[in-house]
Parts: C-alpha cells; structure tokens; sequence
C-alpha cells in the first residue's frame, strides 16, 4: 500500500468499515510509514477531542426557556391552524 | 488502532412511539421529543451558524417546523435524521443571511484531490488536550471548525460529533455517500492540520506557537 492510497481509506479505516484484507494492508504500511502513522493517529484525535469537548453545551436555563418558547408556539399554531408554520 | 465508535441517540422503536403519539396530537409526547434532541439541534445549529443567538432561533424554527409538518413525516428514516434536515436547512439559512457576500452551499466546489493533503506530519504531545485550560481548548476547537468551509464542517458535525451515520448523514444533508466521504475525510485532515498548530510535540524550552 502507498502513502496516497492509505490516505484514500482512512476515513473507511477509522469509522471501522474497512474489509479485512485492506485492513491487514493498512495496518502493515502503519507499521513501518512512520508519516502515515502520525497522520492516522492524529486524525484519530482530532476527532476524539471534537467529540469529547462538549462545545455549544446547551444551558440548562437556556434551554427550558428555548422548549417552553417552542411548546408555547405549537400550541399557538395548533390554535390557528396548519398554514401558519 | 481502534475504529471511532459513534453514539446512539435513543432507542428508535420508542422515539417512533412519541412520534406517532405527537401526530395523533399528543403535545407532551412532541415535548420529550424536544426534550431528546434539543442539545443536539442546538449544537449543529451553532457549530453551521458559528453564532449563539443564530442557533437559539434555529432550535425554536426547526422544532416548530417539525411539529408544523408532523404529518408530513413518512416514518421512513429516523425522526431525529429528519429533524436534522431541517435545522441544517434553517441554520443555512441563518448563514446566509448573515453572509450574503459569501457563496454559502453544501454543494460547494470541490478543490482537487490534492488540497487536503497532509502537509504538516509533526506528531503531537501525548496528552494535547491538557496543555490548555477547558475554555482556552473551547476556544481553540471553535475557532479551528469555524474555519473549516460550511459544507465540511456540517458533515464533520453530523458524523463526528453527532454521530449520524454516514447514511444518515448523506440522507440529513441530501448529498450521495461518496460525497459525505469525501468531505469528512478532508474535514477531519484540515482540522487536524490546523489543530497541530496547537498541539505539536515542543522541545523543551521551545515557547513557539
């Protein structure tokens, strides 16, 4: 396996989707691509952090004003009737 | 190296429960429904818009729409995937008009192969996340996304945070597979390109950004 085409499977090899052929392929050029290893695992990372950072949380008070805003519209446009959405 | 394992959003027979005891006109069955997903909304709303109040009116528009088009809701794909497409649709919205100068579409124009390409290979320090306080690293992941084009970070968004499948994530965004592919695998490589600006293994006493 070249460089550009493990770069062209890391997605499918991240999300677990990779047959396994191409799997035992990859993980081989990992072994000794030093490059390609560091770009795999911090890809892995990347994605982990973003997952994990809790970015925009919703704040509590936020959002029991945001839901009963949204339940109070509803049952306006209940009310009026479908056209008014 | 172990596959990213996605988070499952709610059991689906239940959630199609509360959708059909919404339809029939049950509001408190729609209300556990906001209930379920409003962080979520609120979060891809915020992450598109990259702008709190934008994405306060998107949660409250595409909940109301939602509830509006119940009945439109052919029961097809999961309840939360079509609730998906339309705060995407309602948080585009919102970013265009904020930026009517800037082409804003998930169908963007796609560089060729080679612009994602990794140029940078430096390694990072073992544990990136904890050279920063949590708001210094929230402040970092956000200004790292929110340079991302819309239509890469809305996919990175829907599969990597959210955890949509890439199904799921073609279906919410109208896109074919391939396409959500392509765009999370360049997604993912700028972010970590630009995360590494951060995170980067230092020599000791090397206080360069």
């Amino acid at each position: 396996m070249k460089c550009s085409e493990f770069l062209h499977e890391l997605t499918n090899y991240l999300d677990g989707v990779l047959d396994e052929t191409t799997k035992v392929e990859l993980e081989n050029h990992l072994s000794w691509c030093h490059n390609c290893y560091v770009v795999c695992d911090t890809t892995k990372k990347t994605i982990e952090i973003y997952r994990d950072s809790q970015l925009y949380e919703l704040p509590e008070d936020l959002r029991s004003r945001l839901r009963s805003a949204i339940m109070t519209k509803c049952q306006q446009h209940k009310k009026r009737g479908p056209q008014s959405v | 190296m172990e596959a990213i394992q996605n988070k499952l959003v709610g059991p689906v027979s239940d959630e199609m429960a509360l959708v059909r005891a919404a339809k029939g006109g049950d509001d408190s069955a729609f209300e556990e429904l906001v209930r379920r997903y409003d962080r979520n909304v609120f979060r891809i709303a915020q992450h598109i818009t990259q702008n709190r109040e934008d994405a306060e009116d998107v949660v409250q528009e595409a909940f109301l729409k939602a509830y509006g088009n119940l009945a439109q809701f052919q029961e097809q794909s999961k309840f939360y995937t079509w609730l998906v497409r339309i705060a995407v649709n309602e948080a585009l919205m919102k970013l265009r008009r904020r930026r009517p100068e800037r082409t804003v579409s998930l169908d963007e124009e796609i560089k060729t192969e080679d612009d994602s390409l990794p140029r940078e290979i430096a390694d990072w320090s073992p544990n990136p996340e904890q050279i920063y306080t949590q708001s210094e690293l929230r402040e970092i992941l956000s200004k790292t996304i929110q340079g991302l084009p819309p239509g890469f970070r809305t996919v990175f968004v829907l599969r990597d945070v959210e955890g949509l499948s890439t199904e799921e994530t073609a279906s919410a965004l109208e896109l074919s597979v391939p396409a959500v592919k392509s765009r999370l695998l360049r997604a993912r490589l700028q972010l970590r390109e630009r995360l590494g600006r951060y995170f980067q293994k230092r020599e000791s006493g090397d206080g360069n950004q």
